[in-house]
């Protein structure tokens, strides 16, 4: 080191002369050794932060296949038991309290509904109501826009008792359309913004060129903007399908009848009813709940990362 | 057929007014160029043209028509934008079909018209490539074919060159002007580059803060211009505005300015009658100047600033008083800054202009 330091040592008054070819292989392995240093103590330490996170799911994972889970952790034995909820219509020890569990498969069938449904209003009603606003201005935009950042700002749960009447005069309660619209409602502010961003981002010479072109604008619309938004609209209807598909207070206080059914409730009686909670039964119906999350993030996480709220894409 | 008339056409934003009064006449298979700077109201007259834009006063005739309510899909027009704006999850193939599949063509007049106007571009090979996977130029004939496929009565051309780069400019310019003559179509050319407009128009028509100041051949611009916005707008390097007075010695009318005194053309002194002892603007344009490195051989002395050689020609910039004088010199000129340099103008390549109105005088 102190040699090196020496030979690049400048005399006075004499021109700075370049390194020579063994001192510039010398500084550039040592910048290649720091960069390898610096990647291996990021990794390390992003590792460390996520072990809270992914050491549950590991858990939950382990125990859904396993016969019994020492100390609370240490997984044993290989058993496909735990997940016979999918296929015994009545789980025959269900505590005489709670009556008996509902069909999984009517409640896999009511959460897709519930899921689907919210995910319909909401890409129909964002993706045209982002288009207007992004595209026309009108008055009082400004104020309609914050207004809509206000709404998603209140919890929505502060609104479950003015809900629960309104819904009861529309005759919506106990009805999963009341569910459906009280959710899309709630997040539907969130999936505008997504896709004004969207559209935003979507130069406004296409869309002359198109009614140019002899387009109306409804057909531009649909033949030449929604295309470029599809990543938009994937990401939006993503959401709004796990926002249907994962709520739980809603249906909880809006849908009394146990034929009504989600999966999170189902998850929620699994744990909260039996006298001695069956982790491997409870870890299976989780797992089971997790899937179409898991399916979604691994197969869009392009899209995902397209989502801007601002106007340029991240 | 394509005779566009636009009669005291009008355009307001609120209180921004883009356009004010324009008249313009524009023959069937004619291109005109609208020039002028960015914010003069090309851009917006273009648009109200297409029907993107509806004129606040005035009219749009198409063929004797009134157009102004006409929405673009029935204006039969066919447009090139600046970023080209091919729709970009359509195939080359698919962008040049859709005014067609709008029109709903029957599929085989479709596929032989979009190979036409592939033809006339020379992009038949590129069919099935997206818009993404092409280069600049490519771009740019695929638009151009978009904007021919349907025939359309006229052409409206916004900054279609100002992507390019330099090299393909000038061969992209050619094309066009040459497939705009074959074809026939009426075709407005929008541009802020005054090569662009002299170099392909018929006829220009220059506009200035929504004003149009003046329409004309190329030649009548450049020899005959109406104003000191349009003398200095059209010519590179611009030209060079001098504030002289008119004086007249011996019946012989000059224009006298801080260390120079240029004497005017003979039939331009009844013109000159009613400025006679006023401040006018003189105007020399950089290639009309005569450069003499032998002092005392010229009418006017001056100083080299700088010297700007460009290959074929070179650009001195010569400081005469407290005025900076933009003169062209050949290759062979061998002046270097600080050396002394005479200067002549031949007196009927001399502009006058009135100082306060900026008209021509002469």
């Amino acid at each position: 080191m102190t040699e090196r330091m020496e030979q690049v040592t400048i005399p006075a008054g004499q021109l700075r002369r370049w390194r020579t070819p063994q001192e510039v292989a010398a500084l550039a392995q040592r910048a290649r050794r720091r960069e390898v240093l610096t990647q291996t103590m990021i990794y390390a330490l992003l590792t460390l932060i996520s072990l809270p996170i992914v050491v549950p799911y590991l858990w939950l994972v382990a125990a859904a296949f396993s016969e019994r889970v020492s100390y609370g952790i240490i997984p044993s034995g290989f058993t496909l038991n735990n997940w016979r909820f999918l296929w015994v219509a009545n789980l025959g020890f269900v505590s005489g309290t709670a009556g008996r569990l509902p069909n999984i498969w009517q409640v896999v069938a009511n959460s897709l509904v519930l899921a689907v449904g919210t995910a319909a209003i909401v890409v129909v009603v964002s993706t045209l109501a982002g288009y207007f606003i992004s595209r026309h201005g009108f008055s009082r935009r400004a104020g309609f826009l914050k207004g809509a950042l206000a709404l998603q700002a209140f919890p929505g749960i502060t609104l479950l008792v003015a809900l629960f009447i309104l819904l009861r005069s529309l005759n919506l309660l106990n009805s999963m359309l009341g569910v459906i619209l009280v959710i899309a409602a709630l997040h539907l502010p969130f999936a505008l913004f997504v896709m004004k961003g969207f559209f935003d981002g979507i130069p406004w010479d296409i869309e002359m060129s198109a009614l140019i072109d002899g387009a109306s604008r409804l057909r531009a619309w649909y033949t030449v903007l929604l295309p470029q938004a599809r990543n938009g609209i994937a990401a939006v209807a993503m959401f709004s399908f796990l926002w249907g598909w994962t709520d739980y207070i809603y249906v909880l206080t809006f849908v009394l009848r146990r034929s009504s059914w989600t999966m999170a409730l189902y998850l929620n009686s699994v744990i909260g009813e039996y006298r001695f909670a069956d982790y491997g039964l409870m870890a299976a119906v989780g797992v089971f709940y997790m899937i179409p999350s898991l399916l979604f993030f691994l197969f869009t996480q392009r899209q995902l990362l397209q989502i801007t709220l601002g106007g340029t894409k991240a | 057929m394509g005779r566009i008339v636009l009669d005291k056409l009008g355009k307001r934003f609120g209180v921004v007014e883009a356009l004010r009064d324009l008249n313009l006449e524009i023959a069937d298979a004619e291109l005109i160029a609208l020039l002028g700077p960015s914010g003069c109201g090309k851009t917006t007259t273009l648009l109200m043209l297409a029907g993107i834009y509806k004129p606040t006063s005035g009219q749009i005739l198409f063929d004797g028509v009134a157009v102004n309510d006409l929405p673009p899909q029935d204006r039969h027009i066919g447009m090139v934008f600046q970023s080209y704006a091919l729709y970009p999850h359509m195939t080359v193939f698919d962008n040049i079909a859709f005014p067609l599949r709008l029109l709903r063509r029957p599929v085989d007049e479709i596929q032989r018209r979009v190979l036409e106007a592939a033809a006339l571009v020379q992009i038949e090979a590129l069919m099935d490539r997206r818009p993404s996977q092409l280069s600049g130029g490519q771009q740019q004939r695929t638009a151009l074919a978009r904007a021919l496929v349907k025939q359309p009565t006229l052409l409206l051309l916004d900054e279609p060159l100002s992507n390019l780069d330099a090299k393909l400019r000038v061969l992209m310019r050619a094309e066009i002007k040459h497939l705009q003559r074959r074809l026939g179509i009426t075709t407005i050319l929008v541009t802020h580059d005054q090569v662009e407009a002299m170099t392909m128009a018929d006829r220009i028509a220059v506009l200035r803060d929504g004003l149009l100041q003046q329409v004309g051949t190329p030649d009548d611009l450049y020899y005959r211009p109406a104003n000191t916005f349009v003398a200095g707008f059209i010519g590179s390097p611009p030209m060079n505005f001098i504030p002289a007075q008119v004086e007249t010695t011996d019946g012989q009318v000059a224009f006298a300015a801080e260390g120079m005194r240029l004497p005017a053309a003979e039939w331009t002194a009844p013109h000159l009658a009613g400025h006679r002892g006023g401040p006018v603007l003189v105007g020399v344009r950089p290639e009309d100047i005569r450069l003499s490195l032998v002092p005392g051989e010229s009418a006017v002395q001056g100083r080299i600033l700088d010297v700007e050689p460009l290959g074929r020609e070179l650009v001195v910039a010569v400081t005469v008083g407290r005025q900076v004088v933009v003169a062209i010199a050949d290759h062979g000129f061998a002046g270097k800054p600080d050396q002394p340099i005479g200067m002549s103008v031949p007196p009927e390549r001399i502009y006058v202009f009135d100082p306060t109105t900026e008209s021509a005088i002469v």
